[in-house]
């Protein structure tokens, strides 16, 4: 049958009617290559191309990611320094501050000493003051009576009488300091 | 070699070659009437994209190699330049079906400038037909399946139009979805390729009869003129075939397109 259309075909000489063959042809390697290419190699390609893209774009957001790594440790490390750079700051100022009080404590130490001494040489001054005074209150005793026995021309011999005359004296003048400390307070 | 043959019985004077250019006898004597030279060659156009397509992405690489880079330009070439502008999201899916009528068209086309073969495969009108019929019921399937058995009728013809119009618009519209359409599709790239053929036939004649078969002082310059002309034409042929193959593959695009959505 088909080679009676062909024949048919070949002798109408009409190129605008399809030999069938030709079609049962035509179909089949349309097929085979639809099946060949199509079904079996493009997906393979369309899998290798979606990969390569994934490929691309995990490349780049890994990229990123390291990027972002990076930022955070920088991030990281200078916020540690400026806790260091607070802490530093603080203990300079707590030393300063720790200074100042041994400053301070040494300077009222300083102080309480240099009193201290002051008031022992006060002390001792009038100690010796003191006795000064009890020496000197004898040897005035026995000078002003040898300048008043000069004086007077009368030379007294009597030691005993001397003293008495001496302290009589000096009680009087005490008891006159006395009357005018009572007088006065 | 169907030059020769129609001079070997064309006679003393100058013929041009006619439709017989595309009638062939069995390929060996004795052989099956339907196994022709066209036949034999639409087979090895198949099997020829098969093999190279084959080399190409049998084991597609990350990083492409050799073969592989030449597919991919293919690939690239008829995805964004003939199933994106049509299809935009749904290009992958179609992509087997475009790829296959693309290149399958162009091998077809190119075998009219291979020496020996030297016969376009769609000359022969079965051959897009075919093709064609195949894109043709992919569209009307589509169509069904995604607008419905009445939209997909409805959604063609466009809506707010005075009533009078459409007594002429929808048969219009019918006749050149349904008819005309598969029809153009086909023939349009059979009949590029069997003027194309005839031309250079007719012009390549011209030359081997002035020059070799009947040389004379008169037809030299004849002869020249038909050798230069073949050339040129030939240049221009492998420009014909590939713009035919792209148009073949486009059309099927935008069918399946007009399938998948309403256009209006």
């Amino acid at each position: 049958m088909i080679e009676a259309a062909s024949v048919l075909a070949a002798e109408n000489n009409n190129p605008l009617l399809p030999h069938p063959f030709e079609l049962v042809v035509g179909i089949f390697s349309f097929l085979v290559v639809l099946i060949v290419v199509g079904r079996i190699l493009v997906p393979r390609l369309q899998q290798t191309l979606e990969e390569r893209t994934q490929a691309i774009e995990g490349g780049l957001e890994r990229a990123e990611q390291a990027q972002k790594e990076a930022q955070q440790v920088l991030d990281q490390y200078k916020a540690q320094q400026k806790a260091a750079a607070v802490e530093a700051s603080n203990e300079r100022r707590k030393a300063e501050e720790q200074g100042a009080q041994i400053i301070a404590q040494a300077k009222e130490q300083a102080q309480v000493e240099a009193r201290r001494i002051v008031e022992n040489a006060k002390a001792q001054i009038e100690a010796e003051r003191q006795q000064a005074l009890q020496s000197l209150r004898a040897e005035i005793g026995t000078l002003s009576v040898e300048l008043a026995g000069r004086v007077v021309g009368e030379s007294l011999e009597d030691s005993a009488r001397q003293s008495r005359v001496v302290d009589r004296f000096l009680e009087e003048l005490e008891e006159r300091a006395r009357t005018q400390e009572q007088i006065t307070s | 070699m169907n030059a020769l043959t129609v001079l070997a019985s064309g006679g003393d004077k100058f013929e041009a070659p006619g439709t017989e250019l595309f009638d062939f006898p069995p390929l060996f004597p004795g052989g099956p009437a339907w196994l022709t030279k066209p036949v034999f060659f639409a087979v090895f156009g198949a099997l020829v994209v098969c093999v190279v397509f084959w080399m190409a992405f049998a084991k597609p690489k990350l990083v492409p190699r050799g073969m592989q880079n030449v597919g991919e330009v293919g690939y690239m070439f008829v995805r964004d330049q003939i199933a994106r502008p049509f299809l935009g999201k749904n290009t992958e899916q179609w992509m087997p079906l475009l790829l296959t009528l693309f290149f399958m068209v162009w091998i077809w086309n190119i075998f009219s400038v291979v020496p020996i073969i030297q016969f376009p495969i769609a000359s022969h009108i079965a051959f897009p037909a075919v093709l064609a019929i195949f894109v043709y019921c992919v569209k009307v399937y589509l169509g069904f399946k995604h607008q419905g058995p009445v939209k997909y009728f409805t959604n063609m013809i466009p809506k707010g139009l005075p009533l009078p119009v459409y007594f002429l618009l929808v048969p219009i519209e019918y006749l050149s979805t349904f008819i005309i359409a598969p029809f153009t599709h086909a023939v349009r790239l059979f009949a590029n390729m069997f003027a194309g053929h005839m031309i250079l036939a007719f012009f390549s004649l011209v030359g081997f009869w002035f020059l070799f078969e009947k040389p004379t002082a008169a037809g030299f310059g004849i002869g020249l003129v038909g050798v230069v002309v073949t050339i040129l034409l030939t240049a221009f042929e492998l420009l014909i075939q590939f713009l035919q193959a792209f148009l073949f593959a486009m059309l099927a695009a935008m069918y399946i397109q007009s399938g998948l959505h309403a256009d209006h």
